[in-house]
């Protein structure tokens, strides 16, 4: 395999974990308002993702830079293109990342209230716009014949991307009910088993028809040779099982099947999109793949070297903080940190 | 207005925000792993509370600096994506590995530390400390990997159009990047000094003095100061030193010198008109900068003019010569801090066997103001290193002006730019308040309401 081929699986990697990972919290995060009835339960709800949220941030902080080193010309591309969109993810993202360390530095209850906002607008709008960003990549956009993109934020607002961008939110909410009913006491618990029910029921609806637009006006599913079809397959199963499995009252099992199911979801895309990256809409020759946007074989080189010695290193130690916090927040103020 | 002037104000802003934060992140992450090291070590609970005390201090610092940080990762593909075409193969390499290498260790140790008190061992979590103060000095050294490049590229060939990397191990082992990784940690130290040494002041201005918790944390801020800055000094010297052997503009640039000078001299202060290309008037100390450069009194120092006719000759028409006015006064006020720095540092390290300084409520008085010295010196020391390669982006290889996005327009810009002012102003704000907040309560009191 050549280097070109690892760097996209190793991209690809990158965005699942970070959609695995970050998919829950943003869940949680948009959760917050809705099953929070008390400051006590909301810093529960917070506390749940307190000590990984920020490690589950850099996935993506790493595939951007990642993208940057293996991929310089899509890195280009997509961030001076997609300028509008990534500056209100960048705003979002800003405002939650210091609202977990800002919200219980002071009482206020007005103090609260903000941060509380700002976390569940700064896990709202970054997850429909990942949606919106993914659903521009497997159906194209107008890459001109010197790799850039003019044509602003409104032609990225197309129904399509709409749509994508509320299959994720759907299956991110419904994602962090899952991880929230492993995770605090029974009281939100059990609400928690209820909207991770709603959501599901919301996010097959909304995954079938997205899925169905995909198939009929791009390629990702049917293009010859590797395409999206058996992810796409794989992935309604897992998601068709997490519905049942949360009515049979699995817990641990409706987490694991809605992670596969968004995971698999991440694995459609990339492999409907192999070997571009970015799909030119207005001639095919002009769409950034492996080949034309890559960096050189050496700095390839280089840094398989070290992503082949550190990776594995960043994954024993983020599994081992999750061993560590792996039991139920307890609603008890003493004990809750944030 | 251009998008080009756009984009650089909203960098220059962003970084000067994001900076703001670093250089306490850096050092006071190392000062609270000291200070849980001498807990686990000796037993001591004063030890434990300053740990917590200044941890969250730190902690508020930190967060505010982590997302400021993700503005600057996105911002060389969203601005500058004409950069990030011709450097990617260089730049995105120490970006990847900084993401790698130090913000996992962070962020990952980070949570563990805040919630793992009574989750971990004593000496687990203490680790796990050390991490996270290991993790933001190895992010800082892949940053300025970077940034060195582009003040003093080396490891590189340009094929295609695009600057291609030939040698990882010399981009890593560039000879800029010494003096200006350790010159950054060495103002984290400084920092982090001045902040602890600020807010201990505060309490014991309050108790005439009797306060066991902060004359300890002041007596160790002090060291640690007084160590940081002259750090700071001394790397910074033996820079400008290494600077005129790579790229004497920088040196004539930051000093004024528009015409051949030997001996040279240093020009305390001047009025400079960059349009003549001279100074209209200046203060002399006659040999000096000669002294300073080479530590002898006859060496030579290549005039701006000169500089510039050297430029052309060597990649064509054009304007090289930096904005003087800025570099000039950026690096005076640099080096007037840093040592108005060194000397309360040194008085607040002999305050405690000092008798008219200990009484004195007046040195106690000056440390407040004394903590936005730091950032002060932080804030034009990062003026001067980037105004000092204009007009290149890349030291010699690529102009500002042909790094910009093509794809941008103005609007778009000025839209992000005034959002990016509100946001990040707003930010710093609550974060100083919080600080305050932090910095002047009660230690066991905010300890019994968490």
């Amino acid at each position: 395999m050549d280097l070109n081929t690892v760097w996209f699986i190793l991209i690809t990697i990158l965005f699942t974990g970070f959609f695995f990972l970050e998919g829950f919290d943003y869940g949680v995060g948009i959760l917050l308002p809705i099953l929070g009835k008390d400051d006590s339960q909301r810093r529960a709800i917070i506390n749940s993702i307190g000590p990984v949220w920020d490690g589950n941030e850099v996935w993506m902080i790493t595939a951007g830079g990642a993208l940057f080193a293996s991929f310089p010309n899509v890195y280009a591309t997509l961030f001076s293109g997609f300028y509008l969109a990534l500056m209100l993810m960048l705003v979002s993202l800003i405002m939650r990342g210091v609202s977990f360390e800002f919200r219980g530095k002071r009482p206020g209850k007005g103090w609260r209230a903000l941060w509380d906002w700002f976390i569940f607008t700064g896990s709202l709008f970054p997850a429909f716009l990942w949606g919106i960003t993914a659903a521009n990549l497997m159906r194209g956009f107008a890459i001109e014949q010197d790799m850039n993109y003019f044509g602003g934020l409104l032609p990225l607002l197309n129904p399509y991307a709409l749509l994508g961008g509320l299959v994720f939110v759907s299956l991110f909410v419904m994602h962090g009910a899952n991880f929230l009913v492993r995770k605090v006491n029974e009281d939100i618990a059990s609400r928690a088993k209820n909207a991770a029910f709603s959501s599901w029921i919301i996010a097959t609806v909304l995954m079938v028809a997205f899925v169905t637009w995909t198939f009929l006006s791009t390629d990702i599913l049917t293009k010859p040779g590797i395409n999206g079809l058996i992810p796409a397959i794989l992935s309604a199963i897992a998601l068709l099982a997490t519905g049942w499995v949360n009515r049979v009252g699995r817990s641990g099992w409706a987490f694991i099947t809605g992670s596969l199911s968004i995971i698999l979801a991440s694995l459609m895309v990339f492999a409907g999109l192999y070997p571009r990256l970015l799909i030119s809409s207005l001639d095919p020759a002009w769409s950034l793949t492996i080949a034309n946007a890559a960096s050189s074989p050496y700095t390839l080189k280089v840094i398989t070297i070290i992503a082949a010695v550190f990776f594995p290193i960043v994954l024993g130690y983020q599994i081992w903080s999750y061993w560590i916090f792996r039991k139920r927040v307890e609603i008890n103020p003493e004990k809750l940190v944030y | 207005m251009d998008p080009v002037i756009l984009s650089r104000w909203q960098f220059a802003i962003t970084t000067i925000y994001h900076f703001f934060l670093v250089p306490l992140t850096l050092g006071l992450s190392i000062l609270v792993a000291i200070f849980e090291t001498r807990y686990v070590a000796t037993g001591n609970e004063t030890y434990k509370h300053l740990t917590k005390f200044w941890g969250r201090i730190f902690l508020i610092n930190f967060a505010a600096g982590v997302v400021t940080g993700i503005v600057q990762e996105f911002h060389f593909g969203m601005n500058w994506s004409g950069y990030a075409r011709f450097m990617g193969d260089i730049f995105g390499a120490p970006l990847a590995i900084e993401a790698l290498l130090a913000f996992y260790l962070e962020s990952t140790f980070i949570g563990l530390w805040v919630f793992g008190w009574d989750k971990l061992s004593k000496k687990a979590h203490l680790a796990a400390m050390w991490l996270v103060a290991f993790g933001s000095s190895i992010s800082a050294l892949f940053i300025l990997t970077a940034n060195s490049f582009m003040q003093n590229p080396v490891g590189y060939s340009i094929e295609n159009g695009r600057a291609v990397m030939t040698n990882f191990f010399a981009l890593i082992t560039n000879p800029n990047l010494p003096y200006q990784f350790f010159h950054v940690l060495a103002a984290g130290v400084t920092t982090a000094g001045f902040i602890v040494l600020g807010f201990s002041a505060w309490h014991l201005l309050r108790k005439n003095g009797k306060d066991d918790f902060f004359q300890k944390a002041f007596r160790w801020a002090a060291v640690y100061a007084l160590v940081g800055v002259v750090a700071v000094i001394l790397l910074g010297d033996a820079h400008g030193k290494f600077l005129e052997t790579i790229q004497p503009m920088k040196i004539s640039a930051a000093e004024a010198i528009w015409e051949n000078e030997q001996p040279a001299a240093f020009l305390v202060i001047a009025n400079i008109d960059q349009q003549a290309q001279k100074n209209t008037f200046a203060i002399r100390i006659p040999r000096m900068l000669s002294f300073l450069l080479y530590s002898n009194f006859y060496g030579g120092v290549d005039g701006l003019k000169e500089l510039q006719a050297r430029a052309v000759a060597q990649y064509g028409p054009g304007n090289y010569i930096p904005p003087v006015v800025i570099t000039f006064w950026s690096f005076r006020i640099m080096v007037a801090v840093g040592f108005m720095m060194g000397l309360l540092a040194l008085l607040a390290v002999i305050q405690p066997r000092v008798k008219c300084l200990q009484k004195s409520r007046l040195f106690l008085q000056l440390l407040l103001p004394a903590m936005a010295l730091p950032y002060i010196a932080s804030t034009f020391g990062w003026i001067l290193t980037e105004s000092d390669r204009q007009p290149w982006i890349v030291y010699g290889l690529q102009k500002v002006q042909d790094a910009v996005s093509p794809t941008l327009s103005s609007g778009d810009v000025l839209f992000s730019l005034i959002l990016f002012i509100v946001l990040l102003s707003g930010l710093i704000a609550v974060t100083g308040w919080l600080m305050y907040k932090s910095g002047t309560a009660e230690p066991k009191a905010e300890e019994a309401a968490e």
